[in-house]
């Protein structure tokens, strides 16, 4: 038991099907209430969608899971209405500290911009995120949420999927158009399915001890190379709430993992680092692997999957529950459209062709870390070394230290949903990127750029001020009010003002949007449902936004 | 006169990176890529064999000699 959280125990219901015996057939279900899947539910219930979200236990995450929330995850979680409760209760976080020996050899700022609503990461033990989700999902009249229903059996033929679910009070089927699989690294539907993943197991081995401690370090991450405390081996260190310290030791392949955990060995560990005069209480211990592999495809026909069901990377980097966060919000506005007709189904074929390459480029940086914290090789290890006893000095060395690339979305440049630039244009705003935040106004309050910017499509088009926009640019708007899916159109405008035609007008107060998106009057961007740039010109001109949009949604 | 250059200087013209932190992690990936399956002599050969082209193409002794005086340092 934790001394710091006590789990809640959700109720278990017998489902109808088991009364009324008839096979019941819905649109989606998703199997896994972790935090993948439970983002997957929340975003489609808020969407209109009703979801059975099916799960094999009756409780949040159990142990020391995943603890650090990316800026990017987060705004997701604002998306989703949870955003404001997580960081209430988590630890958000700027700094990392890189140690190497005695001595600190580089420091950096993840946020290396000001103006963003979310800081670069907060710490969060798992289980509260899964609560604020699971309390979210319940508010939600058309999330079905179900406990102790564990999928034992799946078949998918061309029009459906078949599941056999068991509860305590029996077994039922059901069937549904589509399938998210969200059940995580060792995804039992995976493996019905008979599919592979594909990877390497790394032959080290981790302790993680969560102590709760009384202490007045700075809420940073710390990162220890080879330190006098651990010698040869790292060592990190993060704050969590509830006065809960995360420390997680390497140990070696060679450590045995039953020994290891045991409190007489874990406490000196834990001492040496700490001196013996600091009090603190074990919360957890365990010892772990980690892998880096992934499924060849996300999409497999009517089962789509996502989260660590379809990905695993070595924690190192925070890569994790912050990419399933946005498989989740790649996929949903997706499904949605082909849910409702307005999108063919090949449109979730571009969720695996994006994800996937994300997934590629979170593997590659989590598998580059883990070459350089625990080198494989003693020609990897001296070079290692060198570029840690550089780094104090020399900064192309401070670079090539690698302590874990932190979870940064991917650009999703080269995707067939983009539309290339036709114009030129400065700045990291491409089509494919995610949208950097920004303050603006709207009729005399203060939002984010990310938080008007969310669940459809829009175009935002940039003016110096509201008032002159003229009755030919309002002609040109127009069309859009006959798109095959909702766009909003919305001014951001240099100065205040009031729009000709009741356009909603933000007022880029800061002129950080002007700076970040390189717009100048005139300027529009077609933005996703899920805040990636599709498209952007010089000049409104609908015809390009309806063939921008209809390639967006897979109509080309 | 050049100096030696201890800024951050990895890149790659032929591709657009998005994070400062990349050009480098290629270039070391590729370095560690270059040991694998090596013995510890063999690895130590290679190292002297690409420091002598790298040299090479540097050139400028001045340079080479400040960079030879810092990896000496603390050593």
């Amino acid at each position: 038991m934790l001394s710091t959280y006590g789990h809640p125990q959700y109720a278990y219901v017998p489902p109808a099907e088991l009364r009324a015996g008839a096979t019941r057939r819905y649109a989606v279900v998703v199997v896994g209430a972790g935090p993948v899947g439970l983002a997957a539910a929340i975003d489609l219930a808020q969407r209109g969608t009703p979801v059975l979200l099916l799960d094999d236990d009756d409780t949040v995450s159990v142990g020391s899971r995943g603890i650090c929330y990316a800026k990017r995850a987060l705004e997701v979680l604002d998306r989703l209405g949870v955003g404001d409760g997580c960081v209430a209760k988590g630890v958000s976080w700027n700094v990392g500290r890189t140690f190497f020996r005695d001595d600190e050899v580089y420091n950096f700022q993840l946020l290396s911009q000001p103006d963003h609503k979310r800081p670069g990461m907060i710490n969060l033990q798992q289980y509260y995120l899964e609560e604020f989700l699971v309390k979210r999902a319940q508010e939600l009249p058309l999330v079905d949420l179900r406990w102790k229903n564990r999928v034992v059996a799946v078949c998918q033929s061309d029009d459906r999927v078949t599941l056999q679910v068991e509860t305590p009070d029996g077994v039922y089927a059901l069937e549904t158009d589509w399938l998210i699989a969200a059940d995580g690294a060792r995804s039992s539907l995976r493996r019905m399915l008979n599919l592979e993943v594909e990877g390497k197991v790394f032959m080290d081995r981790f302790l993680i001890a969560d102590v709760v401690m009384k202490a007045d370090f700075p809420a940073e991450r710390w990162f220890w190379f080879d330190p006098p405390f651990h010698r040869g081996q790292s060592v990190l260190l993060h704050r969590q709430p509830d006065n809960v310290w995360r420390i997680d030791f390497q140990l070696g392949w060679q450590a045995d993992p039953e020994e290891e955990k045991k409190p007489e060995h874990v406490i000196p560990r834990i001492k040496a680092m700490l001196g013996d005069d600091r009090q603190f209480d074990l919360e957890w211990v365990s010892v772990y692997t980690f892998q880096c592999r992934r499924m060849r495809d996300f999409r497999h026909r009517r089962v789509l999957f996502v989260g660590d069901a379809a990905h695993q990377v070595s924690p190192f980097g925070a890569r994790g529950a912050n990419s399933g966060i946005q498989d989740a919000d790649n996929l949903i506005w997706k499904l949605n459209l082909v849910l409702d007709g307005t999108a063919p189904e090949t449109l979730l074929d571009s969720y695996a062709e994006e994800r996937e390459l994300a997934a590629d480029e979170n593997l590659m940086n989590s598998t580059r870390s883990t070459e350089f914290i625990t080198p494989g090789s003693s020609a990897s290890l001296t070079f290692r070394n060198a570029v840690l006893s550089l780094a104090g000095r020399y900064p192309f060395a401070r670079a090539l230290v690698n302590s874990g690339r932190l979870s940064v979305p991917s650009v999703l440049e080269g995707s067939s949903l983009n539309t290339p630039d036709s114009e030129c244009f400065r700045g990291e705003m491409i089509p494919g990127a995610p949208m950097d935040d920004a303050p603006l106004r709207e009729a005399g309050h203060e939002l984010w750029l990310l938080d008007a910017v969310r669940d459809r499509f829009m175009l935002l088009c940039y003016v110096d001020t509201p008032a002159a926009v003229d009755a030919t640019t309002l002609a040109a708007l127009a069309p859009l009010g006959a798109a095959p899916v909702a766009v909003e159109v919305v001014l951001v405008a240099a100065r205040d003002g009031v729009a000709p035609g009741g356009l909603r007008v933000l007022e880029d107060s800061a002129g950080r949007y002007a700076e970040r998106y390189d717009a100048r009057n005139g300027t529009a961007y077609l933005v996703r449902p899920d805040q990636h740039v599709s498209a952007r010109w010089r000049t409104i001109d609908s015809e390009r936004v309806l063939a921008a949009l209809a390639r967006a949604i897979g109509r080309v | 006169m050049a100096t030696l250059n201890t800024a951050a200087n990895f890149s790659d013209p032929d591709k657009r990176y998005f994070r400062a932190f990349s050009p480098g992690d290629d270039f070391y990936e590729a370095l560690i890529d270059a040991h694998r399956e090596l013995s510890d002599a063999q690895s130590a050969l290679l190292n002297a064999r690409l420091i002598l082209l790298l040299a090479n193409h540097i050139g400028d002794l001045n340079v080479l000699r400040e960079a030879l005086s810092i990896a000496r340092e603390d050593v």
